[in-house]
């Protein structure tokens, strides 16, 4: 009995888990195998907040934009459109159409807009579309879902009216929340919807062809995307599910998955296999947030600035990160970021503070006198073996350098967060990964309403400029305000950037064509192909 | 017997109960808000987070309706809170089947090897073999199997890079060859506990008058050893069987990390990660449910084994 139950439990398995591809790239069949540290969470596009998800949806789905391989804005599902200071119009294409070969319609649009703002659907990126008139009312649950300012002259028209000019409208609706969702199969679904293969309809370059969860994601060649013709790739197979870094770097060794990120320590073995390492700067910028609430000691801002000049990033980068591809971090917007006609930070070097001990001795002596004793800082972190390091590093420095205790709060995720929103720190490890390709996606962070703003820095000044960014469409004016606002940032020592996020990954020889974007999928497989 | 299996059902019931209680008290105690992601969200959408997982009500009712909705015939666990359209049960019947089968495996290779060993060492008590096995056995017994699965995997890219063909895979999962070292790696421990215990038991058996009998009789060495001999020392073995079971197939986590392997003990060790309050109920539950039935379907089996148990 025992024995017919094993076999039956095995025959399950193996009808359940099928083969796994045998090499990592394949020519003759346009095939690639790679693998993900964790299982998409949310594949619904209107939830959809993770980067798993989000490279995920990448493939399979379409907004009305998209990013090209530079990282340029491209039509997507619109073929042109128009965007003035208080509307904008997207004409459609008539070959746009979902896998099930139906077209992708204005309608479609709509309806995923609403979805999300509906205050029912609880999204969590809702705020990416307070552009469009009404749309924070709705997600407050002042207005009904119809007051969107959207609306569809024909199937093929799509009419947005803004809340206000926004410059870089265009650049939002690249976004996953931006992404179509159908009336009619988004119903029939209920709240199965995006959970399987099967409760998905995809209008982008693939579709998931077959997941079984935890073990694999497979996504097959879209025969119904429009611009099929650009696709090379037949399938992206995703064998393998799991955060462990070592077997990602075992299985690329082996030959199984043809592309896979690095750690600290997977890099060292990496380098003794003689295996070529790619670098990749994500964009992201880590710092020290400091809690600015009344009562805090560093809200005294001489102790701001006495660490200000002691802490070197580029010695932390060098250090205590030691891998490639980190930047040293200067300002709060990262390296990459535009400004009026080149990047924002040859346009407005952002003011750095030199290493001096006597200065720092100098500004702790005067925030001795004003607080007459300081207690020990509470440095909140994660509780990642990196950022323990890096806690580290900054306990020690002001010690030696200062006198000035820290005491470290190692924290998993959620708790973290919880302390983070309660104010439960002096200084906490924090960092921030753009959005969308404007310098606003970093400009309001410290805004006194932004609810991300864990420190509840509050300065009138910082929202007048942050106003003036947002209210504008004049770049030569946002730029200004963001200049004035970076040199605040500095002043009041708000913050302290350590650093810009880099990452390291191997790569298969014969894969080519491999997107790593600062915002939206990544990687992006979609352009990919194998060469001989 | 039946009163006897009936009086164990019941009271496996009552400890389920306080597994489900206790966890969920624990549980409530963790600091931390399950609702609280990377970008904070207004009080608006919280609040119809708070609703959808009915966190607005007071503990006290959601554990009521908690533990009414855990009833059977039809218990439901909720929606998890990471995954938010999938089900805690679609969770545990699409991953518990995957853990069964690696723990199933494990426990095979564990009791084989486990008995085979045991006997083997006390048939050359004090001998080369002893000795040999002995010291692999405290290796196995003190080192944790994630070493094990770490190198077990690291042997693996190596043989294959030695053959230049990828022999047995390195990772993943589907089909015999996947399922080999995971279940090697997840069953090593216990065959380790297993081969001492037989040992010891086997050593406790071989001068009982019943073996003098036997070989009185002029019964061949290889006929008392079977017949006799393992027979009666592999009872203490069946009796530790039940709950090695249920922690192999448990306590997999790390092997199906490692392996890459979508097993249910992933689940339960994220769900405690990301305080994902009904995918951790519903783990906890099933798997303590799964450890009772477990420990009494062994004590019931050990009826039918030694009659001697039976009688009484």
């Amino acid at each position: 009995m025992r024995l017919i139950l094993a076999a039956q439990l095995l025959s399950v398995t193996f009808c359940c888990y099928g083969q796994v591809a045998a090499t990592s790239v394949d020519y003759a069949t346009q095939t690639i195998t790679h693998a993900l540290t964790e299982e998409p969470p949310q594949l619904n596009s209107m939830k959809a907040t993770d980067q798993v998800s989000v490279e995920i949806l990448g493939h399979v789905m379409e907004g009305l934009v998209r990013y090209d391989r530079r990282g340029n804005i491209t039509p997507g599902v619109a073929e042109r459109w128009e965007v003035t200071d208080s509307s904008a119009t997207f004409w459609l294409r008539r070959n746009a159409k979902w896998s099930d070969g139906k077209p992708v319609t204005a309608h479609d649009f709509i309806f995923a807009w609403q979805n999300a703002l509906d205050p029912k659907t609880a999204s969590e990126y809702a705020f990416i579309l307070y552009a469009l008139k009404n749309a924070e009312a709705i997600n407050q649950g002042e207005l009904p879902t119809s007051a969107l300012g959207v609306t569809a002259s024909d199937d093929y028209t799509l009419i947005v009216t803004l809340e206000r000019p926004i410059g870089y409208f265009i650049k939002l609706t690249a976004f996953t929340t931006y992404y179509p969702v159908r009336r009619d199969f988004y119903e029939s679904r209920g709240t199965r919807y995006a959970a399987d293969a099967k409760e998905l309809i995809y209008n982008g370059a693939f579709t998931i062809s077959e997941w079984v969860h935890s073990a694999s994601l497979n996504m097959a060649k879209n025969p119904h995307y429009w611009d099929k013709n650009s696709i090379t790739l037949n399938a992206i197979n995703i064998d393998y599910i799991t955060a462990d870094s070592r077997a990602h770097l075992n299985l690329f060794i082996d030959g199984k998955i043809a592309h896979t990120g690095l750690d600290g320590e997977t890099y060292k073995d990496a380098l003794t296999q003689k295996l070529r390492i790619n670098s990749f700067s994500t964009g992201s910028i880590f710092f020290l947030e400091y809690n600015h609430r009344p009562g805090r000691a560093t809200s005294n801002i001489n102790i701001r600035k006495a660490i200000q000049h002691v802490f070197d990033p580029a010695e932390m980068v060098n250090r205590v990160l030691a891998t490639p591809g980190n930047l040293p971090g200067k300002s709060l917007f990262p390296v990459w970021v535009k400004g009026v006609s080149v990047r924002f930070r040859d346009e407005y070097p952002p003011p750095t503070a030199t290493i001096d001990l006597n200065k720092a001795k100098q500004y702790l002596s005067d925030a001795r006198a004003e607080l007459k004793d300081i207690p020990p800082l509470v440095l909140l972190v994660s509780d990642s073996p990196i950022a323990s390091k890096q806690a580290e590093y900054v306990q020690g420095l002001l010690l030696s350098k200062l006198g000035l205790k820290i005491v470290v709060d190692k924290q998993t995720f959620k708790q973290r967060l919880a302390k983070m929103s309660s104010g439960d720190f002096d200084i906490v490890g924090a960092g921030w990964g753009p959005d969308f390709d404007d310098v606003m996606t970093f400009g309001d962070l410290f805004a006194s309403w932004n609810l991300n703003n864990r420190g509840r820095y509050t300065n009138p000044e910082y929202d007048r400029l942050v106003r003036v960014a947002m209210d504008s469409t004049v770049p030569k004016v946002r730029m200004d305000a963001m200049g004035e606002l970076q040199q605040i940032l500095f002043d009041d020592a708000v913050l302290l950037p350590q650093y810009e996020q880099g990452i390291i990954y191997l790569q298969h020889p014969k894969l080519k064509g491999v997107t790593r974007r600062v915002f939206g999928p990544d990687p992006d497989f979609t352009y990919a192909r194998v060469v001989k | 017997m039946l009163i006897y299996t009936l009086k164990r059902l019941v009271a496996g019931v009552i400890t389920v109960w306080f597994i489900a209680t206790a966890t969920f008290i624990a549980m409530h105690q963790v600091p931390g808000d399950p609702l609280m992601n990377d970008k904070a969200v207004s009080d608006v959408i919280r609040q119809n987070l708070e609703q959808r997982y009915g966190l607005d009500k007071p503990v006290s009712q959601q554990y009521l309706i908690f533990l009414s909705n855990m009833l059977p015939p039809d218990p439901d666990f909720g929606i998890s809170f990471t995954q938010q359209n999938r089900r805690v049960n679609d969770i545990i019947k699409d991953h518990f089947p995957v853990s069964a089968i690696l723990g199933l495996l494990a426990i095979t290779f564990a009791t084989l090897g486990g008995i085979l060993f045991g006997a083997l060492t006390a048939i050359y008590r004090n001998r080369l073999p002893d000795f040999i096995i002995m010291f692999l056995v405290i290796l196995g017994i003190s080192v944790p199997s994630f070493v094990f699965a770490a190198l077990g995997q690291l042997l693996l890219v190596n043989v294959n890079a030695l053959i230049g063909y990828s022999f047995i895979p390195v990772a993943g999962w589907g089909t015999l060859m996947h399922m080999l070292m995971p279940s090697l790696v997840l069953g090593l421990g216990t065959m380790a506990l297993l081969t001492r215990l037989m040992r010891s038991s086997m050593l406790e058996v071989v001068n009982e008058d019943y073996i003098k009998t036997a070989r009185a009789k002029g019964l061949s060495p290889i006929r008392i050893f079977l017949k006799h001999q393992l027979r009666n020392a592999i009872l203490p073995v069946i009796t530790i069987l039940g709950p090695q079971i249920a922690a192999i197939t448990t306590g997999g986590f790390v092997v199906e990390f490692v392996f890459a392997i979508p097993g249910l003990g992933r689940y339960f060790i994220q769900a405690v990660q990301q305080l994902d309050y009904t995918v951790i109920m519903g783990t906890t539950v099933f798997y303590g449910a799964f450890l009772v039935l477990m420990v009494i379907t062994v004590d019931v089996l050990y009826g039918f084994i030694d009659p001697r148990v039976r009688l009484k």
